[in-house]
């Protein structure tokens, strides 16, 4: 059983950690709560299955439609709804909100509440110590550290990832330092809305693709990233391999609570955040030095 | 010029005295409101069936009303009861006092109809439930007749029945697998989603799988939205079950079929997965829903009256698919209700409560004839056993809905066998038979 615990705790750990990289890095460096950034998983998740299904696209090459096309609609959100009011993070917060629900009716509207699916892009399972884990656990697993990489390069090695990291410092400072900071939000949201895609693609064929597919993850992002502390991309890696493995041993420990697995996991979130208040590797702002 | 202005006051008053209050003035239709959840598959099947119903008896001239032909008017009100249950509320209030309907039809989620219910029954208006099992909707008609005798229920049959057909379901395939596959001792994993319905339902089953010679490798609940169940996939492997009794309505059925066919976990499903019941579960699974067995209502081409197939193959060549059970309000409406109105030749919903609950009628999914409690009271509940309502097992083989039980099924040692036309044998998943074949 303890392979069982241990794979299962990796897999559902890369799962979280995919949709809480994404949301971490635009609020790390623009502070912004996007609470729509599982929504946009949900379009993307969409996206890849009407293009698959309805115009016969390669799955590849729906990826990369998808991916695109959603990361245009984070830069358009950005430009249109939350630039105008990002200097007050409550109306930001609620004003996601209600994007992820209209994006969530918008998709009823054209798909219905039928329950839909996408194939995976490899098919088959592999056993592992007797575990019998799908291919497409394997590709996401594989995918977070691909994008972690990705990630850490790009803010290190490039003049934008410079920037990124500036402003996510202080804000101030770097716009005194001749940086647009606007911009830089921008893109950040950009990359962020775009990972979002990534995480659609990657997860859509382990899920159902409905239009409330966002909620439950969103549920879990949110605590992932409260775990790590908000704006930390190695707190929320942490924080989701942390979730998976509380999410694992509430299945294989009590069968029959198995759909306690996600409140156990938020209460193990609570329990940390009573003793470091902000999460295990939370990032100091400048308005709170 | 005072004269003139009370006068057309009075005038306006009048037209909207008479436009209010006298609705069924020189009324020459029956408005019929069909609630349902519109966005979804449950409640397509409400409005289809319903239209079906309607354009049928209007095509034949409409309802003889005591001697006066009236046309059939469907009203559509979306529910959105699976998101909120203050929608399909508001829903029922608008069907009774802006379209002013006379009868209603449809309904969904227990929890959503018992609300709908309480309103049908202020107003006075029949309802048809279409969707909701739980057996509290028609004890409240024997409970308190005066205020519930309104409400009927349409389909499924209650879920204590629906429980004890998925028991004979799990007995059938049990009983082929020992045969087949030489099992000895039967080991079922009870998987049912963590929700109010399926918590009498584990109780049931933990208590009488024993008593069929099985053992219960364990029970796992997971959530209803869950969308990964590789975990619990896992772990009923490790437990050595040998089937797997699946209690699922909500959308957990597709993933848990869909991983579990993937994965090809070494036991057969059997039970109620009302996700399996569609024709969409095929697509949802990406055909790995393969070998899935639930309780049903239709299949193709398979013939539970002389009515059957006619209103099946009807309704798949209007609407492209199989009718589920929530489009069992064309069955309330064709067999049920416009009989009881041209018989009683009034819509007066008292005089028609009178002729409802006692006739007995012949629909698509067996005869209709409602049950009385222990205490002789009126229920206005559904009959199930043999001539009257059963329901179906379907299995899916190769894509297609196959229906598989009953299958020389006796109710008693000595009743007769029943077979329904169309039935065919169940399949044991090829990955099962390698797994345990000696």
């Amino acid at each position: 059983m303890i392979f069982d615990i241990v794979i299962t705790s990796l897999i559902k750990g890369s799962t979280y950690a995919m949709l809480a990289i994404g949301f971490s890095l635009i609020f790390g460096v623009a502070r912004i709560v996007n609470i729509a950034h599982t929504a946009f998983y949900m379009v993307a998740a969409y996206c890849i299955f009407y293009t698959t299904t309805q115009l016969g696209f390669n799955p590849i090459l729906a990826i990369f439609v998808a991916v695109i096309l959603v990361s245009l609609l984070g830069l358009i959100t950005f430009k249109l709804l939350i630039a105008p009011i990002r200097e007050h993070e409550a109306a930001v917060l609620i004003a996601t909100i209600a994007l992820a629900i209209a994006l969530q009716e918008v998709m009823m509207i054209l798909f219905t509440g039928d329950y839909r699916s996408v194939p995976p892009l490899v098919p088959g399972f592999a056993t592992i110590m007797g575990v019998k884990v799908f291919y497409q656990q394997l590709l996401t697993f594989v995918s977070v550290l691909v994008v972690l990489g990705l990630m850490y390069l790009f803010l290190q090695y490039t003049r934008l990832g410079l920037a990124i990291r500036a402003t996510a410092q202080d804000r101030e400072v770097a716009n005194l330092m001749g940086m647009n900071e606007s911009q830089v939000a921008m893109l950040a949201m950009g990359i962020s809305v775009g990972l979002a895609g990534v995480t659609g693609a990657v997860l859509a064929p382990l899920s159902i693709v409905e239009p409330h597919m966002w909620n439950h993850p969103l549920a879990m992002m949110l605590a992932v990233v409260v775990l790590g502390g908000l704006g930390s991309i190695k707190g929320s890696l942490y924080a989701a391999f942390i979730l998976g493995t509380a999410e694992a041993l509430v299945v294989f420990m009590i069968p029959a609570g198995a759909y306690l697995k996600g409140a156990v996991a938020l209460s193990i979130m609570v329990f940390v955040l009573l003793v470091r208040p902000a999460g295990l590797f939370g990032v100091q702002f400048e308005e709170e030095r | 010029m005072k004269t003139v202005r009370s006068l057309i006051i009075i005038s306006l008053v009048c037209v909207l005295a008479l436009a209010v209050g006298v609705p069924a003035w020189g009324k020459d239709t029956i408005k019929i409101g069909v609630i349902g959840p519109m966005q979804f598959v449950q409640g397509k099947g409400h409005w289809n069936g319903a239209v079906m119903a309607m354009e049928e008896i209007n095509a034949a001239g409409g309802v003889n009303v005591g001697g006066k032909k009236m046309k059939i008017e469907l009203v559509q009100a979306d529910s959105n009861e699976f998101l909120n249950v203050t929608d399909a509320t508001n829903a029922m209030e608008l069907l009774m006092t802006r379209h002013r309907v006379d009868f209603v039809v449809g309904g969904f989620r227990t929890e959503a109809v018992l609300a709908m219910q309480d309103i049908a029954m202020e107003y006075e208006k029949i309802f048809f439930g279409a969707g909701a099992a739980h057996p509290e909707l028609c004890l409240r008609v024997a409970q308190d007749y005066d205020t519930y005798k309104y409400f009927f229920r349409a389909a499924p049959f209650n879920s204590n029945f629906l429980v004890r057909t998925s028991f004979l379901h799990l007995q059938f395939v049990a009983g082929i697998l020992k045969s087949q596959l030489d099992l000895p001792n039967i080991k079922v994993a009870i998987v049912a989603e963590k929700a109010m319905w399926a918590d009498p339902m584990v109780t049931a089953s933990e208590g009488v799988i024993p008593k069929f010679g099985m053992e219960v490798a364990g029970v796992w609940r997971p959530s209803p939205v869950a969308t990964d169940v590789t975990a619990e996939l896992s772990a009923i492997q490790r437990s050595g079950a040998h089937v797997i009794f699946t209690i699922f309505s909500s959308s957990v059925g597709i993933p848990f079929a869909r991983q579990a066919g993937e994965l090809k976990i070494p036991a057969v499903q059997v039970g109620i997965n009302v996700e399996a019941q569609k024709d969409g579960f095929w697509e949802a699974t990406q055909g790995q829903g393969n070998y899935i067995f639930t309780l049903n209502t239709y299949a193709r081409g398979v013939e539970q009256t002389e009515l059957t197939l006619p209103f099946v193959n009807k309704y798949v060549e209007r609407f492209g698919e199989t009718p589920t059970y929530t489009a069992d309000t064309y069955s309330a409406i064709r067999y049920s209700l416009v009989p009881a109105i041209e018989n009683a030749g009034t819509l007066d919903s008292d005089k028609l409560v009178e002729v409802i609950r006692d006739q007995v009628v012949k629909t698509p999914t067996g005869t209709i004839k409602y049950m009385k409690d222990e205490q002789g009271r009126y229920l206005h509940e559904l009959t199930w056993g043999p001539g009257y309502l059963l329901g179906l097992g379907v299995q899916w083989q190769d894509g297609k809905m196959a229906g598989v039980w009953p299958n020389k099924w006796k109710a008693a040692p000595e009743a007769p066998e029943i077979t329904y036309k169309g039935i065919v044998d169940y399949k044991i998943p090829p990955w099962v038979v390698e797994a345990y074949k000696k």
